[in-house]
């Protein structure tokens, strides 16, 4: 009798398990759905071609110049922060002895850095780029201020990345009397270029997602940021812009045009697709090589 | 017999343990010399010492001589150039995760060899004295990784030959491998002597007995005997080598 019980019992347990599984998976996506939903619903009815015009005005709330700005903004950000993050990472896993006093310094630091609110940041990149270096609110001031706050991020995932390349395959090359530069830049980094494009796409991410560190920064002008002329120092990047986040956060904080902002949102939405999968792309162009 | 290695009071710490312990060795030119006892004995790290594997190894100290042609392993010398001399072939089939092509021309690439008929040229040799041509002569720029164990330690093998080493070390290189790949493997040591000096690690004596011309004993960082293959099967002169070749321990 009391087998008879117990076997009941666990096939209790197993179906309660599975229905607790299923609708953790459930929840999960439909959240994902709900939302994705519910923006593509409020915003692609709001979107209108006066929407994407070359010129913002207060009539067409164009958030064409935000696109670009964000465009120029992530590259910017990126170009700053991905070489640092990755040739950091590669000295602390394959350069840097293990045990080394420095190196358990510069992981905490990192860990502790990548969990600061960003707002703290944009507080930090006004006071130190904005008014010390005197750039202004700028593009550059901006994207150095995002560039510093995915720095550890980027270089936590390289590090994990490189831990995850087997030993034997520096092994096998440093058999073959192939040097250390050569056995990480043939062998390991192309292995490891998966795992180090996932944090560059987790950068994106939060790059396009940011508002609090540019309100401070880059600051809010709705215009594509055009200066030319290098000559007499009035460049683009010299200029305040913002970006598609930070256009919403204005709509919705001028509280004039609030479907509008949700035809934001699709755009965003739309922009973040289009950056990982150009990411995508070129780490397998990279990787085949 | 030629020598080609020539150890003299070897010793190797991994921080505080020692590893080795007081190592005298010959090992001669264009023969099979294998190196067997249980594991932990320091069979492998003495391997590794051959070409210097161990200096990636943090905490590891050795004193002594190793000396090759005569050279000193340890000296005044360039690395990488010691290990294009003395490949080697690991325990688990390593290829790199490219093409087969890629995978035995990336030795000679790294020394310097750039031109493709010359690269076509090496690699067609390599695989051909690795017994494996003729299995993946129609599927070079497939990823070395789709072929099975035995194919992949082939591969590794070519891989070393390409590089045109003098001595070939294999830390048990069939461990990994099912008997077919194993005999295989085997009978292409036995073609590899007439060109190369071989000194491979293996757990198994059988192995041991069939392909190797010497077979060196090591026990618990010792090497306690050493000396023609034959011999050491038949009529071990230490007691603890005839215990461990008829199963007592190990």
């Amino acid at each position: 009798m009391s087998k008879f019980l117990k076997l009941l019992r666990k096939k209790w347990f197993d179906w309660l398990l599975k229905i607790a599984l299923r609708l953790a998976a459930v929840l999960t996506i439909g959240v994902l759905f709900i939302i994705v939903g519910y923006i593509l619903i409020r915003g692609i009815p709001t979107l209108e071609a006066s929407m994407f015009a070359f010129k913002f005005n207060s009539d067409n709330q164009s958030m064409f110049p935000a696109l670009i700005s964000t465009v120029i903004i992530t590259l910017i950000s990126l170009v700053l922060a991905v070489p640092l993050g990755v040739f950091s990472a590669i000295y602390l896993v394959e350069y840097a002895k293990r045990g080394n006093k420095a190196v358990g310094v510069i992981r905490v630091t990192a860990e502790t850095l990548s969990g600061i609110p960003s707002i703290v940041y944009g507080l930090f990149g006004f006071l130190f780029f904005v008014i010390f270096m005197k750039w202004g609110n700028s593009v550059l001031a901006g994207s150095f201020t995002l560039a510093i706050m995915i720095l550890p991020l980027i270089m936590r995932t390289t590090e994990e990345a490189l831990k995850s390349v087997p030993d034997s395959f520096r092994e096998g090359s440093f058999g073959l009397g192939a040097g250390r530069l050569r056995t990480v830049f043939r062998i390991v980094l192309p292995s490891a270029m998966p795992g180090i494009l996932a944090g560059v796409i987790l950068g994106i991410g939060r790059i396009v997602g940011e508002t609090a560190a540019l309100l401070y920064t880059a600051g809010t002008v709705a215009q594509i940021p055009s200066g030319l002329n290098v000559f007499t120092g009035d460049v683009f990047w010299q200029d305040s812009a913002r970006t598609l986040s930070v256009h919403m956060y204005s709509l919705y904080r001028e509280g004039l045009y609030i479907d509008k902002m949700y035809g934001t949102a699709v755009i965003l939405l739309l922009l973040v697709i289009v950056l990982n999968t150009v990411s995508t792309f070129i780490a397998k162009k990279l990787t085949k090589k | 017999m030629e020598k080609k290695f020539e150890i003299t009071d070897l010793n190797l710490w991994y921080d505080a343990f020692q590893a080795l312990k007081n190592i005298n060795i010959e090992i001669p030119k264009n023969n099979v010399t294998a190196f067997i006892g249980p594991s932990g004995c320091g069979k492998s790290t003495f391997l590794k010492t051959l070409n210097r594997m161990n200096d990636l190894v943090e905490g590891c100290k050795i004193n002594g001589k190793i000396l090759l042609d005569g050279e000193d392993v340890y000296g005044d010398i360039d690395v990488n150039a010691l290990r294009k001399r003395v490949g080697m072939v690991f325990q688990k089939p390593n290829p790199f995760p490219m093409s087969i092509y890629d995978n035995v021309a990336f030795g000679p690439r790294t020394h310097g060899k750039r031109s493709k008929h010359a690269l076509d040229e090496i690699v067609e040799t390599a695989l051909k004295n690795a017994a494996i041509w003729d299995e993946v002569k129609d599927r070079l720029k497939k990823s070395a990784l789709s072929l099975s164990g035995g194919q992949q330690q082939r591969i590794c093998i070519a891989r070393a030959l390409a590089v045109s080493p003098d001595v070939i070390l294999m830390d048990e290189p069939t461990s990994a491998l099912d008997p077919i790949s194993t005999s295989k493997i085997e009978d292409l040591i036995f073609d590899l002597k007439e060109k190369y000096s071989i000194i491979i690690v293996t757990h198994n004596m059988q192995q041991a007995a069939r392909i190797s011309d010497l077979t060196a004993f090591f026990l618990l960082g010792e090497l306690i005997e050493t000396g023609d293959t034959d011999k050491i099967f038949s009529m071990p002169k230490n007691k603890k080598t005839e215990d461990y070749i008829t199963g007592r321990f190990g």
